[in-house]
């Protein structure tokens, strides 16, 4: 019984380990810079979550007590991990692109990133109620 | 019941951090609940004033059957992209650019979605337009954008809906 929980720690332990490797991979290997953006921000989701969950069953199987700070780990990562990817793909944006290479906003007329206090005078300029 | 409702204002984030708490002192006992449970009235009661117009969350339930959809899409989807950073050349690859038009209207929402979108591998939300009506997703690999687009207003935002509006 022992040997099979060891056996499935091990198994999480190496995936994690696979994973982490291959957004280590990805960042040398693609070519682009968003495009690099994608594999580090993958790493931490199964990466790191394989840790926690062979860190969880370790505890359960061989500790004598349930550990539960790895889900608020979880917990923590999903709220900073998207944040910190969306600040480096608007440095992108404020470098390399210009609001002629961006693609189309759809109803609007550019992206966030590229807005001037300009742009937000003349927008409150068509609504008589805006705060000024 | 007004009163009930100006002492606590938000109810689920009194259990959501009722549930941190238990979860940061990593063990059960009576005294950690209870403590918890005051700073779950406490905390949401003075940041109050800091958090108008906050969306209701209409079916909270729905929250839980989103977070597993989005869970077992993060295993899937880390696996095709791992393949496609391990094998496919980068001549092959096609990135791309893709506007999301957005029905949601919180903010809160959005901020769930774009969150969500990062999260499951191959998408990466980048941008919101100026006036909060689009989204612009970054794609590792996409050679037909609208299909993407589809799946994320079908998947995601479609439930994100049901639960805040």
């Amino acid at each position: 019984m022992a040997s099979l929980f060891e056996f499935l720690v091990a198994a999480f332990l190496v995936m994690a380990g696979i994973f982490g490797l291959v957004g280590s991979y990805g960042l040398i290997k693609l070519n682009d810079p968003m495009s690099r953006l994608h594999a580090p921000t993958k790493a931490t989701t199964l990466g790191v979550g394989g840790v926690l969950l062979a860190s969880m069953l370790n505890a359960a199987a061989f500790g004598k007590y349930f550990s539960v700070h790895e889900l608020l780990i979880t917990l923590f990562l999903f709220l900073t991990a998207p944040i910190t990817a969306n600040f480096i793909a608007k440095v992108h944006i404020h470098r390399q692109e210009s609001r002629e290479t961006m693609p189309s906003a759809g109803e609007d007329d550019h992206w966030a990133t590229h807005d001037t206090p300009e742009d937000e005078e003349q927008r409150n300029a068509g609504r008589p109620d805006a705060a000024q | 019941m007004k009163l009930l409702r100006r002492l606590v204002p938000h109810p689920f984030l009194t259990l959501l951090l009722t549930g941190t708490w238990l979860l940061l002192v990593n063990g059960w006992s009576l005294n950690s609940l209870v403590f918890g449970f005051m700073l779950g009235l406490l905390i949401p009661f003075v940041t109050q004033p800091y958090w108008p117009d906050r969306p209701r969350i209409s079916r909270p339930f729905k929250a839980v059957e989103y977070v597993f959809v989005v869970l077992a899409d993060i295993i899937q989807a880390n696996i095709v992209v791992a393949r496609i950073v391990l094998f496919k050349p980068n001549s092959q690859r096609q990135p791309n650019w893709i506007t999301v038009p957005l029905d949601l209207k919180t903010p809160e929402a959005i901020t769930a979605l774009a969150g969500t979108i990062t999260m499951t591998p191959g998408t990466l939300s980048a941008d919101v337009s100026d006036e909060g009506h689009c989204l612009l997703v970054h794609c590792l690999d996409a050679p037909d954008p609208e299909a993407v687009r589809d799946e994320i207003k079908q998947r995601y935002e479609r439930r994100l809906m049901e639960i805040f509006e």
